[in-house]
């Protein structure tokens, strides 16, 4: 069978997925080949099962569901700060998630500003934990993550478009039908099984706020069979059910989101005629402010008074986490790019796949099979932070694939025959055409994976080495030190790091005016 | 790199004796290394005897850290295992990774110690902290008869959470289980580790936070904040013991001996108290350090043999999860 031409290979991107699906099985394998015993499946475990799925739908649900209304009144209000709002949303998603949770407690907990001031008139305090906590949470989390992925859709629809509409006096419900509503099915899919995935791996949310062994999650109890019984086969067992689920999630996301785009434009600014109704999109605008700025507005106020006290290896391990996230940040575009190239010319939903693994992988399986593997050629304390940076690229790649795949497929369907007929093939193609066009996406995921791999926990704790910690796990030790005041302000630090680092990046990427 | 830092290392004299120093390698908890625990001191105070390069390794708690020997096996870097509790000696054996002492001391623990493997460096009681002035229950009844809020760690993750497990347990036996149903109420959440409740206590989630009686020593010594107690618990309080012990395929064996003496004498012992915040296994010559006598000191230890432990963790973890599922 002939194959058509492309512009680009997709060799690259094969070679890449396989390397990353060899990084996440190959680890799983590891542990489970060193385990000694095995109890098999517990009734708690069938417990942890029902509870994740339960809260990851709700949650995703959730997420996406408020996503929509504001990722639309976004893309269609222009306001002074609009930039600077839509970095900040960003925030939750990559903050560490014992500094989020003190925030959002500050402000939704028991003695939190709610509360204080239900309790002033009367009525008695909200009471946080349990699923509702778990689920408000995960939608503070992944509200931003979800609102970006859905205003990034409303972004790529071609400017023409709507003027063309605008022409044709389309206004309200036929708009949201003819344009609208194709791009969202073709994003929301996606959207909902990564936010699906994510809870589905839930560990520190679910345990703190969840109240009690009622709100055990799978990789909870995979932390549970590594430390108290060091039962590694119960943990590979827990790990591949985590792994088989979200790929079939990821699966049925992506069959679903199938569906072509909307063809070429001439990249000019978007300009929307449709006035929709401006108090009911600043309501949306508010309300997602509101609810996503004020827990972090307490982080920075609780961390203000620590971070002029910061000792100096706090700063030090701050320096060390900024090398990690940019190595790790390299790693990911030197994978996802040649990995979305692939999906865009081949169609090749396992290298999509292969990228959406790292969402289920458990960061403590991973970690511990890499020490299996590495441990008879050298001493992983030696390589706690090329471990560290490459691990984290792995788990950032399933976010870059879903930012990087549709505009990759829009740039090869957009140009790929014309450069074909210029004979513009291969790396010419990749370096002119392929990443200049991409800049804004590149720039979101990089600034994405710069921030996660900043705030990160994982795989670090399992190989520290008492010179190189990163800032998360400083913060940690100063916590089990007592220092709460320092680490409140290392948490204050951590999040101005990890702002500064996705804003650089996402900013570098875009070219519009307007973002 | 590496090589080539040891390589220009050699060309000088002072990293040439550097090298012919034989290494210690202790693993223990991460707490203990970072540079407000008493790792640097300890570092500090050891190296000036031993003619050794003391290399402390932190790995996140101490169930954690048996798992990462039993992870290394007889592969393992480390001569010494520095962290475990009570609650862990029985797994710890029958790893068989561990090796007998020869270490004598006088123990001012207010248990009786007598174990040929493990040796104990501090030790603390579980209590649970509160803010003064608050009414507080004095017994574990009481307390799920009342509507005191309390936050505490899952036994399944964390030393702390295994201890309130087996308090229970041990001050109840059969009837633990009706206890644990009695207090499902008053727990506002259950951690995973020590860190994440003392967080959320300080930040006004629960009345009462499961720590030790040690905790305010801390407020009271560091921050000079003496606005925090602890509530005395008529069954008397369930103990820590934190224990060291030789691996038995260490290359430094003598090292290895000379560090466990080290660890209980004075030089050592008087670090714990404001480092650690735990009472020391051997109080020093120089006695406790001012403001430790304003502490709790329960009236009865409670504390499992470490064949019990096993056992009783085995029996109360389902009732500790059943009761609190419903």
């Amino acid at each position: 069978m002939a194959r058509s031409a492309q512009p680009v290979s997709s060799l690259p991107g094969v070679a890449a997925a396989l390397l990353v699906a060899a990084l996440i099985l190959g680890t799983l394998t590891a542990v489970a080949l060193r385990a000694e015993s095995g109890h098999g499946f517990s009734f708690s475990d069938w417990t942890a099962l029902k509870f994740t799925l339960t809260q990851a739908v709700l949650s995703a649900v959730i997420s996406v569901g408020l996503a929509v209304p504001v990722a639309r009144a976004l893309a269609r209000r222009r306001f002074k700060g609009r930039s600077l709002l839509i970095a900040l949303l960003g925030a939750p998603f990559i903050l560490p998630v014992i500094v989020a949770i003190l925030g959002l407690l500050q402000v939704f907990g028991r003695s939190g500003w709610i509360s204080d001031v239900l309790v002033y008139f009367g009525a008695s305090p909200i009471r946080i934990y349990g699923l509702h906590g778990v689920v408000l949470a995960h939608v503070f989390f992944n509200l931003p993550l979800a609102t970006r992925l859905i205003l990034q859709g409303w972004q790529e629809v071609p400017s023409e478009r709507f003027r063309l509409a605008a022409q044709l006096g389309c206004d309200g419900w036929s708009l949201f039908r003819l344009i609208e509503l194709p791009m969202l099915k073709r994003i929301l899919p996606g959207a909902l099984a990564v936010i699906f995935a994510i809870c589905l791996t839930s560990f520190a949310v679910a345990l703190t706020l969840g109240g009690g062994p009622r709100a055990t999650t799978i990789e909870l109890a995979i932390y549970q069979a590594f430390t108290y019984d060091f039962d590694l086969g119960r943990a590979a067992l827990l790990s591949a059910l985590q792994l088989a689920l979200t790929a079939a999630a990821a699966f049925a996301a992506l069959k679903l989101s199938r569906g072509e785009g909307f063809g070429a434009g001439l990249d000019r600014a978007i300009q929307r005629w449709d006035g929709g109704t401006p108090i009911l999109d600043s309501f949306w605008i508010i309300l997602a402010a509101t609810f996503l700025l004020l827990p972090l507005s307490a982080v920075v106020l609780s961390g203000v008074a620590g971070l002029f006290a910061l000792p100096f290896l706090v700063i030090k391990s701050a320096l060390i986490s900024v090398g990690v996230a940019s190595a790790s940040t390299i790693i990911l575009l030197l994978l996802a790019l040649p990995m979305a190239a692939a999906v865009a010319v081949r169609r090749h939903s396992t290298v999509e796949l292969a990228g959406i693994l790292g969402l289920a992988a458990s960061p403590l399986v991973i970690g511990t099979g890499l020490f299996i593997i590495i441990r008879p050629w050298a001493n992983p304390t030696d390589l706690a932070l090329p471990v560290t940076a490459l691990v984290n690229a792995a788990m950032a790649l399933p976010f870059a694939l879903r930012i990087l795949v549709p505009a990759a497929k829009d740039t090869v369907s957009r140009h790929g025959r014309l450069a074909l007929s210029l004979n513009m093939e291969g790396w010419v193609f990749f370096t002119r055409v392929f990443i200049p066009r991409m800049r804004p996406q590149i720039g979101f995921a990089a600034g994405l994976a710069a921030a996660l791999s900043m705030g990160d926990l994982g795989v670090i704790a399992l190989f520290a080495d008492p010179e190189i910690a990163t800032l998360p796990l400083q913060i940690y030790r100063l916590m089990g030190a007592y220092k709460m005041e320092a680490a409140a302000g290392g948490a204050l630090l951590l999040l101005v790091l990890s702002m500064s680092l996705f804003w650089l990046l996402d900013r570098g990427g875009r070219w519009h005016a307007e973002a | 790199m590496k090589h080539l830092l040891i390589a220009a290392g050699l060309l000088t004299a002072t990293s040439a004796m550097a090298a012919e120093k034989p290494e210690l390698t202790v693993y223990t908890y991460d707490s203990f290394v970072s540079d407000w625990g008493p790792g640097p001191k300890v570092e500090e105070a050891f190296e000036a005897i031993c003619e050794c390069d003391l290399n402390l390794v932190g790995v996140e708690d101490g169930a954690a850290l048996l798992s990462r020997l039993r992870l290394e096996g007889n592969n393992t870097d480390a001569d010494v295992a520095l962290g475990l509790d009570t609650n862990l000696i029985e797994t710890a054996k029958k790893t068989g990774l561990f090796a007998p002492h020869a270490v004598e001391a006088k123990y001012t623990l207010p248990v009786d110690w007598a174990d040929e493997t493990f040796v104990p460096y501090d030790w603390g009681y579980f209590a649970f902290v509160h803010k003064k002035g608050a009414s507080v229950p004095s017994s574990f009844r009481e307390l799920a008869e009342s509507d005191t809020k309390i936050l505490i760690q899952d036994p399944r993750s964390s030393t702390p959470g295994l201890g309130l497990l087996l308090w229970v347990k041990s001050a109840y036996g059969d009837e633990a289980a009706d206890i644990w149903a009695g207090l499902s109420d008053n727990i506002v959440t259950v951690t995973k580790g020590w860190s994440e409740a003392y967080g959320l206590f300080l930040d006004g989630e629960a009345d009462m936070v499961l720590s030790y009686t040690t905790s305010p020593a801390y407020h009271l010594i560091a921050e000079e904040d003496d606005s925090k107690a602890t509530a005395a618990f008529d069954e008397g309080h369930y103990m820590q013991v934190e224990v060291a012990a030789k691996l038995a395929g260490t290359d430094q064996p003598e090292l290895a001996d000379k560090f466990l003496n080290f660890m209980v004498s004075d030089a050592f012992q008087s670090i714990i108290p404001t480092t650690n915040w735990m009472y020391p296994a051997v109080t020093p010559a120089s006695g406790l350090p001012a403001g430790f006598e304003t502490l709790q000191t329960p009236e009865k230890a409670l504390l499992l043999a470490p064949e019990d432990a096993v056992a009783a963790r085995r029996e109360a973890l389902p009732e500790w999860l059943e009761a609190l599922s419903q």
